[in-house]
This record gives structure tokens, sequence and C-alpha cells, in this order.
């Protein structure tokens, strides 16, 4: 007789059918339901937001978007600490929550050049350059370009799997600039930013030692 | 004295027509407000300054606030400010002044001439909204109570009722609010206090029954509900600044060239257009420069920020 299923195994069995598409079509729902939301808005065609959006709707998108962002990328970054610390087998969805992660991002500073600085170039360069938490989270969006660029199996290929790691490794600095972001655009101790920062810091410190960059 | 300052905004500009004649036959049924009624001779007012900003409607001036007290996001006042009690209300006016005590909000205004000024209003998070105010001028007020040769300073605070405002019981900001203002500011005669919005009584989450509005300065200045007021010869606190001396001074005037390290100060974005809300340029001390720049000759406003 074989050994009882530990808990573990009984959720990656269930996990096992899972197809990777489905994780793209259910995380990429509540962008899809903002972007067409916008549009309707736009033409005048249909109310799909109703009040939910507020009196000043692209900050509420804004922030919709940059909290979104955050989740996945939290979600992305949690999987391989659920590995190491129950065994959980969700490595093959992660490179759809990664995937999902930078869409939201790249969203999330669409709304911000577009709606809320309205391509005032000179103003957004100057809020790059002297506002530190957007200072902080275009850093964060830079780290991820090259993370994004090779986040498919030919990279791996291409550049073997220890260089690839390394690049990789740069989610780390992005997601606690992420968190940063988040906590210091608000103008007080804010709970529910601060709940985000402390539970990347302990995906962080859970991660230890792994985290440097290994060069042998 | 009333009437130094009239807007060049009239409430034929501001009011469609159906609010506006609801406004009158309200007015007309508020006996307590009859001696300063809001209704004519602001109606014909001539505008001195002309903007081409559109004024927002109520629904935008009363569901999108500051007021922390009530919780930090920008629906929450409007969810919670009903918990506040507001009569009664008396008005603790103190320090460097002849004739101190505790006026009651129904004393007051019975001495009070409420006009309506239709104001620009500035948030320092760079939002901006036009809003027609009712009230009177705080300088009438401090009169009333007399205010002695040697005070400099006008120290203001909000009512602390942490069983009626929930934000009060989390201590990220030191409560009571307080905020503060130079005399000649104080005195100056676009500062008000305001009681109403759109002729109806202001609602509890802009301030009720009574708060300042002073238009050349980041809203934050233009402290809510009101029940203390002080004459001293010192610099009174600000909530603001307590927290963070380095984001937001005690004149905090509106100033585009003056940075903030967190929102830019250049522009702001006009509430009410929706998605594509506008985004236009700041103008200094909110567009009031040519009334207001006198009281800031020869200081350097970027170290007086």
């Amino acid at each position: 007789m074989s050994h009882a299923l530990t808990t573990a195994e009984r959720i990656n069995a269930a996990l096992r059918p899972i197809p990777k598409w489905l994780i793209y079509v259910l995380g990429a729902l509540p962008g899809v339901y903002i972007i067409v939301g916008v549009i309707l808005a736009l033409n005048g065609t249909y109310d799909l937001f109703g009040s939910s959006l507020g009196i000043d709707p692209a900050k509420t998108i804004e922030h919709w978007l940059g909290e979104l962002a955050l989740q996945f990328f939290i979600a992305t970054m949690v999987i391989r600490v659920l590995r190491d610390l129950f065994k959980l087998k969700l490595i093959k969805f992660r490179r759809a929550l990664g995937h999902l992660t930078f869409f939201y991002i790249v969203l999330h500073l669409t709304v911000y050049l577009w709606l809320d600085l309205q391509w005032g170039w000179s103003q957004i360069w100057s809020d790059i350059l002297k506002r530190p938490y957007i200072t902080i989270g275009m850093a964060a969006f830079v780290l991820l370009i090259p993370v994004m660029a090779t986040s498919n199996d030919s990279a791996i290929r291409k550049y073997g799997p220890k260089v690839w790691q390394n690049i990789h490794k740069l989610t780390y600095p992005a997601l606690l600039l992420g968190g940063l972001h988040y906590v210091m655009l608000q103008r007080i101790w804010d709970v529910e930013s601060l709940i985000y920062l402390g539970v990347i810091c302990l995906l962080l410190i859970l991660r230890g030692r792994a985290l440097l960059p290994k060069f042998r | 004295m009333a009437n130094r300052y009239t807007s060049k905004l009239s409430w034929a500009d501001v009011t469609p027509e159906h609010m506006f004649l609801n406004r009158r036959s309200f007015m007309a049924g508020t006996a307590a407000f009859a001696a300063g009624t809001i209704a004519s001779p602001a109606l014909s007012a001539t505008s001195e300054y002309s903007t081409d900003a559109e004024p927002n409607t109520w629904e935008e001036i009363t569901s999108y606030n500051n007021f922390y007290e009530f919780g930090t996001g920008k629906s929450d006042p409007a969810e919670y400010a009903s918990a506040l009690t507001t009569s009664p209300w008396a008005v603790e006016i103190g320090g460097m002044v002849d004739k101190p005590g505790s006026y009651s909000f129904e004393d007051i205004m019975s001495q009070m001439t409420i006009e309506e000024r239709i104001y620009r209003f500035r948030c320092v998070e760079a939002w901006s909204m036009v809003i027609p105010w009712n009230g009177f001028e705080l300088a009438d007020l401090l009169n009333l109570a007399g205010v002695q040769s040697e005070a400099k300073y006008v120290a203001f605070e909000t009512v602390l009722r942490p069983e009626e405002m929930w934000g009060q019981k989390r201590n990220f900001i030191p409560w009571p609010y307080r905020e503060g203002l130079r005399l000649d500011e104080a005195m100056h005669p676009l500062t008000i206090m305001a009681t109403g919005i759109y002729g109806k009584d202001i609602p509890n989450q802009n301030g009720a029954p009574l708060r300042l509005v002073v238009p050349w300065k980041y809203g934050f200045k233009s402290i809510k509900s009101i029940v203390k007021i002080t004459l001293t010869d010192t610099q009174p606190e600000a909530s603001w600044n307590m927290i963070q001396p380095r984001e937001y001074g005690f004149y905090s005037n509106v100033n585009p060239n003056v940075d903030h390290p967190r929102w830019s100060q250049a522009s702001e974005r006009q509430i009410g257009g929706g998605l594509l809300a506008k985004r236009v340029p700041t103008q200094m001390f909110n567009g009031y420069e040519e009334e207001v720049a006198g009281l800031y000759e020869n200081m350097d406003l970027k170290a007086n920020f």
C-alpha cells in the first residue's frame, strides 16, 4: 500500500491538469475589462464602471492598475517560496503570472503618462527626476525590461541557465522598489500599503542568500 | 463690514436654473439666515477676475474630499461624516482678544453677513475645483472678538471627537487638526469662513458647520469644523507641517515655481472632466496674485514655502 498523500501532494495533483493559458485568460480579465471600459467611456458608448470610478476616474484607474501589478508581482514571486517551504509545485504557472505583472505595469504606466500627465513631457521628466516615489517606480519598471525580454524558453537556451537566472534575480530589487513606490506615494503611513511592503520584505528574507548573484 | 470683495463670477455662471430656483426657495424658508441672506446683492455681482474654469457640481464638491478625521480615501468623508453632530456648535475664541469666550454658531451667524464667494480651490495633491461658497469674512468674526494690537497670528483647531470621527482613533496625524495664518492673511478680505455651498448648509464632509477658506493657499490650510480660534504672537503649529515639515510649509501658498517632493505644483488636473480631466498650468497664488502678492513683498517664497 502506498503512503497517504500529503496535503501538498494532493494540491499538486489537483493543479496539474490546469493549463497555462487559463492563467493568462483569467489574469488578463481585469485588465481587459478596464481597457474596454475606458474605450467605451471615451467613445461615450457605454458606462461600464458606474459609480466605482468616483469623481477622479483617471486616478482611480491608475491606482487599480498599480495595485493589480503589485498583486500579480507578489503572486509571481511567492511561487518559489511556496515550493521551498511547502513543496507546492506551481512553477509552471510562474511565467504566465510574470507576464501578467508586466502587462499591468505597462497599463499603469500608460495611464500615468496619458490620462494623468497627458503627455506633458517636461513634467514627466521632472517627475521622474525629482519625485522620489516616481523615480523608484520607474527604476522598478526599467529593471523588469530585461527580465520580460528574456522571459521565454529561447532566452534560457541562448544565455544558459546561470546567466538567465542572474538576469531574473532583478525581479527581487524591482519588487522591493514597487512596494516602496506604493508606501511612499501615501501622504501618511498607510496601513494597506505597509502590509504590501511587509509581505514583500518577508518574501525577500525567506529567499535570503539565494538571491545573491552566482558567478561560478 | 462685509462686501469688501466681490467675485467676478456670479451665481448665474454657476448654478443651473432649476437648482438656482431651489436655492432661492430654500433661502426664503430659512429665517435664521434672514439677516445675511445670500440672495439678492450677490446675484448681480460683477466679476473682477474672469476665469474660464467650469464650476464644479454639488456632487463633485461633496463626494471628493480630504478630511482624514473620517478616513484617508477621497470618498470616505462623504460616507462617514454624517456621524458628526454639528448642532449645538460653539467656537472658543481666545488669546489676544478683548472679548474671549465661547461663541455659539447661532450667535455668530446672527451677527455676520453671508455672501457668496466663487473661488478656485487648489489641493496640494495637484487637483483643483471651482467652488461656490457661502460665508462671511474671517475679519468680521475676529473684529467681533476684538483683536489686540500685539496679536500677530491666528491659530485654528478642528473639533476633537474620536467617537464621531473614527479617523481620530488612528494616530497618523497628531489630533486635533490645527492650522494657522499670519494676522494680515487672516484679515484679508479673500479669507472667509464658509458655512454653505450652492446656497445650502455646508455638508459635514466639507467642514460643517463652519470652515476656513483661504483660496490662494493649498486646500489643507482651509481647516474644517472649527471649534477654537486663538490670537497669538507666535507662529502657530500646523498639522501637516508638524508631520512633514519638508513637504508642507507654514505658508503653503499656491506656487507653481516651488517644487514639492511628492507632486509637481506646476500644473493641476481640473476635477470634473471625467477620464480626460484637463491638466492646466497652475497660477501663482492660485490666480489671486493681484490681491495677495502684497502680503509677501520682500519675502523669499522658496524659503518660506
